[in-house]
């Protein structure tokens, strides 16, 4: 008897925990997503819900990298869309995708500057300028927007000395908002999803540094024919609505 | 023999000792060995480790300068409020550590509370190697206050009394007899403190930001790493973990205070 | 100096007045909690009495600016040694002088010459927890003394050492304090008797009764006084193997501390268990036999204390009926030689 007491007293917090992930006896879809496709995405996952009746989409955001790493630790994912295609092509060189991987979006990047735009900056130029001591903030290389980032830098021959080579969009646009960095350099849809809290400055160089956004169902999907219906939502015309209401490209 | 205890303990000691052993124990399994010395020695690591351990020892002996009158004034006085201010100065114990980085971020920041002050005085602390010692100390400070407070408890005031009496100075008493009794206490809070400091990485990434060299630190490094390759994380990870346990092994031997005869 | 303390401690009970002449040694007397070691603290300056004043000589203590522990000079000895345990013996001695703005070297000279004092050179290198109990009160000793006080404040300085090494230890205050302004805070009546000049007795924080030290245990008017003077004192000259007093008793007894030599002043002490009573002289032991006539009996615990003038006896309920004992019945009182202690005076 005590013995079984002690036994649930270990086992209740792993079965609490791993209650949480369930639904109620319905079919769940699990969509992993990148951060950037959140807004978008969840408005996509609602339109599932209600053209499906009784399949909850469980919509999972974070960085591509981390995504397509849980993919491949074996996490339960039905459908996959990466914010650029050099993460997706791991997932696919795994063998982790159903089919080849379709593009769905593009992104570029844009200049976020603090409201008012404290520092005047106008442009590539001004974040390249030793006298003007822009205190500028960009992703470091390793991840998609830093790639990113040099790519439009190196299309104009401009060096960049950023005081700040961030993990993400968000540890970027942190910086912008609080105020501590004059600019940073982060994808048009960021810009847009943060409101007033930034502006946002085009840069017409950036139009040639198009990152596409890739979208598959995953082989080891538990529903592949809704990770499917899903992909298909999203390459559809309600997809590519909302997904250029909060600025994404067309591919 | 011992007194011991019940059996049916050891059974949930094991598992919570397995719980922490075991995650150390897969990623030393992960460890690429064969490229190990490429990956740690590489030049983003090399700058990685040498900021980590420079800022690590800068914030320690900050919290020294700064942690021993705390722990004196906590241990020794008593004052109205001081529950209340000794609460608040272990905060950064269980605060998570971004909302420590934001905390100061919106003091020391440029539109901080003391950020224009200390702009027109000409100090920048944004995206400087200060601001990684700052956000170092912040969170490492209340281990040697914890740790130097208990020690002075311990010891007790009755040394100090009667080296008053012995016609000593309360700054003589503070440095011939005070410290040199909580010296194993001190050190031992010290070193948890450079620990701390060496693992920290939220409030830096969070206040500091990120640059090679500059701003990021060892553990910045592996949470970058991970981004691209997966073995040089694991392997600066190694290091960290190495040089954790170096630490908490010194920080374990001879923990015995100093007595005298009772 | 000359100390001058009044004062009233509410919190502890305290109301004093007491007052040291320059060079006495008073020994402070009283049961637990009686405010002994409270007078200590307020004369060191670690308490701050309510109301009251402490001068030592023509320098006030107290008043308008309380004069920190440290700079008044008077120096504290505990019943625990309290030797600061990351020195050596030598450096915790020449802590005060070093205290006091002496070089390290002639510290550390003058520290040797309070071991010597104390009888501890041996000791200097030592560190405090590899010094048996006895020797770092030595220490202890040496280090109060080397801080050069002004007064000398000791509580129980004796009482948590063994049995054993008091004596020879109670010899040594006895020369160290000789012309020191001293208070000793005791429990023990032969500290009062040898080290002090004057006895004062505290109880519930007044003070109860004083006088010279012999005079008050030999006629005790406070309880405590009267308990703690409960040991059979017999004071006289050390000659032939007994302490001889002027009354012609001679008491054999075992000397402790330092060899006596014929002629030397001493007392002989003895505990009223250690007395058997007999009508008749006991013939052929090592025993003093001292005629003596009952004055008083009186209920002690389970036993019954014969009182004859200034010695006492104990003795069971069984034997004080056998012996048909009264007051005024001429008794013999019995003591081994090796149950009686003897000290130079």
């Amino acid at each position: 008897m005590r013995r079984a007491v002690l036994a649930a007293a270990v086992l209740l917090p792993a079965v609490l925990t791993s209650g949480c992930g369930g639904a109620d006896d319905g079919t769940v879809l699990r969509v992993l997503a990148a951060s950037s496709l959140a807004g978008p995405f969840e408005q996509i996952a609602e339109e599932f819900e209600r053209t499906h009746e009784g399949v909850d989409v469980q919509l999972s955001t974070g960085g591509s990298t981390d995504l397509v790493a849980q993919v491949q630790e074996g996490a339960p994912a039905d459908v996959l869309a990466t914010a650029d295609t050099t993460t997706m092509e791991v997932a696919v060189a795994d063998g982790l995708t159903d089919g080849e991987p379709r593009t769905f979006a593009t992104n570029v990047l844009q200049l976020a500057v603090p409201p008012g735009n404290p520092a005047g900056v106008t442009g590539l130029a001004d974040l390249a300028d030793p006298a003007r001591d822009v205190a500028l903030v960009v992703c470091a290389p390793e991840v998609p927007c830093g790639a990113a980032a040099q790519r439009v830098a190196g299309a104009e021959g401009v060096t960049l000395a950023p005081v700040s080579e961030e993990r993400s969009v968000g540890d970027v646009l942190g910086k912008v908002v609080s105020g501590e960095a004059d600019a940073g350099l982060v994808y048009v849809t960021d810009v847009r999803a943060a409101g007033d809290a930034v502006e946002g400055i085009e840069l017409p160089e950036a139009a040639d540094v198009v990152n596409d956004y890739p979208v598959a169902a995953l082989a080891d999907a538990d529903e592949p024919d809704l990770a499917q219906e899903l992909v298909d939502l999203v390459l559809g015309d309600l997809g590519r609505q909302v997904l250029r209401d909060a600025g994404f490209g067309a591919p | 023999m011992t007194p011991g205890v019940p059996r049916w303990l050891l059974a949930p000691a094991a598992l919570g000792a397995a719980f922490v052993l075991l995650p150390l124990v897969a990623i030393v399994a992960r460890v690429p060995w064969s490229d190990l010395g490429a990956l740690v020695t590489s030049e983003a690591s090399r700058d990685a480790l040498l900021l980590s351990l420079r800022t690590s020892a800068t914030s320690t002996v900050l919290c020294v300068l700064l942690g021993v009158p705390m722990a004196a004034v906590l241990a020794r006085t008593s004052f109205p409020g001081q529950g209340v201010v000794r609460s608040l100065v272990l905060l950064p114990l269980v605060l998570p550590p971004v909302v420590g980085g934001l905390a100061l971020l919106y003091t020391f920041g440029r539109r901080g509370l003391l950020g224009e002050t200390l702009d027109v005085l000409g100090v920048q602390v944004a995206f400087s190697t200060a601001a990684v010692v700052m956000a170092q100390t912040f969170v490492a400070l209340p281990f040697l206050v914890v740790s130097l407070e208990g020690a002075l408890r311990t010891a007790g005031e009755r040394y100090e009394l009667v080296a008053a009496t012995l016609g000593a100075r309360p700054t003589t008493v503070l440095r011939r007899v005070t410290l040199p009794l909580v010296l194993p206490g001190l050190l031992s809070g010290a070193v948890l403190a450079f620990a701390r400091a060496l693992g920290e990485f939220g409030a830096t990434v969070t206040f500091a930001g990120s640059l090679q060299g500059v701003t990021r630190t060892l553990p910045t490094e592996i949470y970058l790493l991970r981004e691209t390759d997966v073995d040089g994380a694991v392997a600066l990870s190694l290091v960290l973990v190495v040089v954790a346990v170096l630490v908490i092994g010194l920080a374990t031997r001879r923990r015995a205070p100093l007595r005298g005869p009772s | 100096m000359t100390l001058r303390l009044e004062a009233t401690v509410a919190a502890r009970g305290l109301d004093v007045s007491l007052e040291v002449a320059d060079g006495e040694t008073v020994a402070l007397l009283g049961p637990n909690g009686a405010g002994k070691s409270t007078v200590l603290g307020v004369a060191a300056g670690l308490l701050r009495p309510d109301t009251g004043r402490v001068t030592l000589d023509d320098h006030e203590l107290t008043g308008r600016r309380v004069v920190p522990p440290h700079a008044r000079r008077t120096a504290l000895l505990a019943q625990d040694p309290l030797l600061f345990p990351h020195l050596t013996a030598l450096d915790n001695v020449a802590f005060g002088p070093r205290s006091a703005g002496v070089r390290r070297g002639a510290a550390r000279d003058r520290a040797r010459g309070w071991l010597a004092e104390v009888d501890a050179t041996d000791l200097a290198g030592r560190r405090p927890g590899e010094l048996s109990g006895g020797q770092a009160q030595r220490v202890a000793i040496a280090r109060a003394l080397a801080a050069e006080p002004r007064l000398l404040l000791l509580d129980e300085p004796m009482a948590a050492l063994d049995v054993a090494v008091t004596p020879a230890l109670r010899q040594t205050l006895r020369r160290v304090l000789e012309g020191r302004t001293t208070v000793v805070v005791t429990h023990d009546v032969l500290d009062a008797l040898l080290l002090a000049d004057r006895v004062v007795v505290l109880d519930r924080g007044r003070v109860v009764e004083q006088g010279p030290a012999a005079e008050v245990l030999a006629r005790p008017r406070s309880p405590f006084a009267a308990r703690v003077a409960g040991l059979n004192m017999v004071s006289g000259r050390w000659s032939d193997g007994a302490v001889r007093s002027g009354g012609g008793r001679a008491v054999a007894g075992t000397p402790s501390g330092p060899a006596l030599r014929e002629g030397d002043p001493a007392v002989a002490v003895f505990r009223p268990r250690a007395v058997s009573v007999f009508r008749e002289a006991p013939g052929g032991s090592p025993r003093t036999a001292l005629p003596v006539v009952v004055t008083d009996l009186e209920p002690h615990g389970d036993q019954v204390r014969v009182r004859a003038g200034d010695l006492a006896a104990d003795v069971t309920a069984h034997a004080a009926a056998e012996l048909d004992l009264a007051p005024g019945s001429p008794v013999i009182f019995s003591i081994k030689a090796t149950e009686v202690d003897v000290y130079p005076r």
